[in-house]
């Protein structure tokens, strides 16, 4: 299964070929000197194919490492890497994984994260990678400097190594126990380098510690006290708010545009090509003289709509791309008595962050330094670094905290915006979006349609199953059912929908396509289930071999309290499961239907996910719940309307999201993988919650749902069809 | 115009000379550089912007600076005192209630409010009384703990 990613994949050890080495670097930053300091590769192949892309941008960008871990004279130990903390917790559970792998009390590892001065070249934050792809990377190198430690030791102690044992940031004599040695004292006058190379003598997963236990967030202080600094609250001398004119459509051409109309003392007004600005010292003055701008726009025909753009996608859709393909179709349909074919839709969602985009751009000399929100500092850069013409080594990104992702903080045009204008007006900038501004600039989660014809014999046993997915790629479109005859097609793909295609930008959006296709899927397996007469979760089980999938079936059907019955029951359970960054899911419900209103309320969901090793399980579960919360929008009533480029959802009062009111019980099961890898927490929960709200409506009201999200508007027209 | 506007801030007397038709969103951030309160929506739907005036939770987004005149305003940055967190920041840690943060500061003065109306609130009632403040990453279920645990119910 190939991963979400912001950019193509392609030969690994790019890297390689470019001139900078660790020493350069590390000099460049000022840290040479004192300390241990063990430099290692977060490798995922993607992160390298980047580099090579970019060029010449990346000239700075070290040949063989993208992290690394000192530990200083002080005994402390410091992680720098590119990644971004957005909420998503790995401030603090890679915290946890270094401090266990090192043996150093959790308290005495800090985290350098996401400064480009700081930290190496790294791809970014997003799919839920940190923690499976580079977690046991980071553990890794925490476990070499812990044997530089022990090899110092030996020495200084003057005892075999084999004798040594750590424990909380001292060495010590397992024979001797007063013979001792801190790690302060190990590290003082030293100047150590290492690269992480093998793979080194790791911690028993019986002897942890700190990994496996619940950490509260590490930044939680600085958050409910106000201190926390986002973009948008860096202040600078001098600095100017910029209000940007935005066009009333995507695709509309600007014609004509007047400034003479600004009145408000101070304002200054900018005009450089594409970019029409007004700055203020104040936010809202700024405003106010951005609505004296007047513009005419040429506005674009595609007559393309959120109810039309279906039929669009399905015929400007390129050939398809298999996925999979076992037996043979014909036979598979021979095979079964009930056809079923059905289609699929879901529209187009946005991110909304409670931050807006937000940047704030200096420009010092040739030097430009940037505070961006966002999941991609090192593309920040290279963005800024290219629309400035300078080169990258000279363009800083600070990275503050970022307030909510998603996937939707990469591509940093407020950046790039903040830093013209500083260039332009000799002054610090910050461009933060509104939230019309946020909405319309942003890149939603792509609508996707998915048809199905599936076929199932006299025993309740799926034959068949041909699968054809338009846009919204093939992340969860493999089938873990068991089918003897199937075939699964992506159409479109998803990042790399060809132009023209998609009337706006589209983008990563907590696990997009999984969560398209686990609706598509687990919608259409209740349907089968529901005419073999079946309970759903046996009708799954008589389905499936995956021993992993069945565990966490059967984990939240306990946990739920599930009694098998046929569908429709009456009742409004419902379940759905898939596989998200190889994590295994499964998710059931208990809903309530107002058949006069059509609005759905979401009593209690019980939760069983299976991803490996879990590092903070609080923190696991803080993500499921968001992941179950948010995905009640998505589901329910999340969609982006539009025509002709217009974007007519321009803040909450139509964009709803979820609130304090439709918020279920929420009761989940972490299984116990402790001793396999870990995988991504931060979107598993997520992917099935339009599928099992769907499957949920038609238990309850006996009327099947096709399309996302399950408005109130839809549930009616369906309940009126269905009487038709 | 401009007028010149007395109020309490956080515990200390406050004289600001400002047009008094600006949001007061913009003056405590722009002005008194006092970021705790955020942008979220600027028309009153997410509670983002949220702080106290004379302990009543309002939307600093469409709060004109001038009606705080004469009244007490608190902030997120004044809520702790003399060094000690107010029990809702105490429990919003302790519940891990919040992700990225953000709507933390609101969530937090909002809670502050209802529990001054309402000193010991049913679950339904926290529900109510916090249903406009909106949090994308989702920590709803944590936030009314931490607001009942604050509360002692
Ligand atoms: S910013 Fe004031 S309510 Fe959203
Ligand atoms: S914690 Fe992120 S919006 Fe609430």
């Amino acid at each position: 299964m190939t991963k979400d990613r912001y950019v193509d994949s392609g030969q690994k050890n790019a890297l390689s070929s470019l001139p900078m080495n660790r020493r350069e670097f590390l000099k460049g930053m000022g840290i040479l000197g004192g300390g241990i300091v063990v430099y290692f590769s977060l490798g995922d192949p993607s992160s390298l194919a980047i580099t090579k892309r970019r060029g010449p941008l990346f000239a700075r960008t070290p040949t063989d490492f993208n992290a690394f871990l000192r530990i200083g004279e002080d005994g402390r130990a410091t992680l720098f890497t590119g990644k971004i903390e957005m909420g998503q917790g790995i401030i603090t559970s890679v915290a946890q994984i270094m401090a266990e792998e090192l043996d150093l009390p959790y308290d005495s590892v800090d985290m350098v994260m996401g400064d480009t001065d700081l930290c190496p070249w790294d791809m970014g934050t997003w799919g839920s990678l940190t923690i499976r792809s580079a977690g046991p990377v980071f553990r890794e190198a925490a476990a070499e400097a812990r044997a530089v430690l022990i090899e110092l030791a030996a020495e200084s102690l003057k005892v075999p190594k084999e004798r040594l044992k750590t424990r909380d940031g001292v060495i010590f004599d397992s024979a001797r126990k007063e013979n001792r040695v801190t790690y302060a004292q190990l590290a003082k006058g030293k100047s150590i380098e290492r690269q992480l190379k093998g793979s080194p003598v790791l911690k028993k997963v019986s002897e942890y510690k700190i990994v496996g236990k619940s950490f509260p967030q590490r930044d939680a202080l600085e958050k409910v006290t106000g201190k926390a600094e986002y973009a948008g609250d860096i202040r600078l001398p001098g600095m100017l708010y910029a209000r940007i004119l935005m066009p009333p459509a995507h695709g509309a051409t600007l014609k004509e545009v007047d400034t003479s109309g600004v009145n408000i003392k101070g304002a200054q007004v900018v005009k450089d090509g594409d970019l029409i600005a007004v700055l203020h010292r104040y936010p809202d003055e700024a405003d106010k003289a951005l609505e004296m701008v007047k513009a005419r726009f040429e506005l674009p025909k595609t007559g393309l709509d959120d109810k039309n753009v279906f039929d669009h996608l399905v015929l400007v859709a390129p050939k398809g791309r298999k996925v999979s393909k076992e037996g043979d179709l014909k036979k598979g349909e021979g095979l079964s008595s009930h056809l079923f074919e059905e289609t699929y839709l879901s529209g187009y969602v946005t991110h909304a962050t409670m931050e807006t985009h937000t940047a704030v751009a200096r420009l010092e000399g040739d030097r430009v330094t940037v505070w961006a929100a966002t999941q991609m500092p090192f593309g920040c850069q290279a963005n800024v670094a290219s629309a400035l013409g300078m080169k990258p080594k000279n363009v800083r990104v600070i990275t503050p905290p970022v307030g909510g992702g998603f996937g939707g903080k990469g591509n940093n045009p407020e950046a790039v915006e903040a830093a013209r204008l500083a260039k332009l007006t000799g002054k610090p900038v910050q461009v933060a979006r509104n939230r019309a501004e946020d909405i319309f600039y942003d890149s939603f989660r792509p609508a996707a349609v998915v048809k199905i014809r599936s076929g199932l014999n006299d025993a309740g046993k799926i034959m068949l199953w041909d699968y054809d997915v338009f846009f919204a790629g093939e992340d969860g479109s493999l089938l873990f059912y068991e089918v003897p005859h199937h075939q699964v097609l992506s159409r479109g793909g998803w990042m790399r929908a060809l132009p023209g295609s998609h009337p706006f930008s589209i983008g990563p959006w907590r696990a997009p396509a999984t969560s398209n296709n686990t609706f598509a899927r687990e919608s259409h397996i209740d349907i089968m289930a529901s005419k073999a007469g079946k309970d759903p979760v046996e009708f799954r089980l008589q389905n499936l071999s995956d021993k992993k999938m069945r565990r966490v079936l059967k984990a939240a059907a306990e946990k739920f309290g599930w009694t098998p019955s046929k569908t429709p029951s009456a009742r409004g359970c419902g379940v759905a499961c898939s596989i998200r960054s190889g994590s295994y899911v499964a998710i059931m419900a208990e809903i309530d239907v107002d058949k006069e209103t059509g609005k759905v309320q979401v009593k209690r969901v019980a939760h069983a996910q299976d991803m490996g090793q879990v590092v903070n399980p609080d923190g696991a579960k803080k993500q499921i719940e968001g992941c179950i919360n948010m995905g009640l929008g998505y589901a329910l009533t999340e969609e982006i309307h539009f025509k002709d480029g217009e974007i007519f959802d321009l803040n909450f009062e139509t964009y709803e999201i979820p609130r304090f009111s439709w918020m279920p019980e929420i009761e989940t099961v972490l299984i116990d993988a402790q001793d396999s890898p870990p995988h991504g927490g931060g979107e598993p929960a997520i992917v099935c919650m339009g599928a099992v709200i769907a499957n949920a409506i038609y238990d309850a009201i006996g009327v099947r749902l096709f399309q996302l999200p399950m408005t109130p508007e839809r549930i009616k027209e369906a309940i009126k069809n269905s009487k038709a | 115009m401009s007028e010149t506007i007395k109020f309490n801030l956080n515990g200390r007397p406050t004289r600001l000379t400002v047009d008094g038709e600006r949001m007061l969103l913009w003056v405590l951030r722009t002005d008194l550089g006092l970021t705790g309160a955020k942008y979220g929506c600027g028309e009153e739907h997410c509670g983002t912007c949220t702080v106290l005036v004379d302990k009543e939770p309002v939307r600093s987004c469409q709060f004109s600076v001038k009606d705080i005149n004469g009244k007490e305003v608190i902030t997120i940055e004044g809520l702790a005192k003399d060094g000690n967190l107010h029990p809702l920041q105490k429990e919003f840690m302790e519940r891990d209630a919040l992700q990225c943060g953000f709507c933390t500061p609101g969530m937090i003065l909002n809670a502050y409010g209802l529990l001054h109306q309402n000193p010991k609130p049913t679950r339904s009632e926290i529900i109510s009384g916090m249903d406009n403040n909106l949090c994308r990453c989702g920590t709803y279920n944590r936030v009314v703990e931490a607001i009942q645990a604050a509360a002692g119910t």
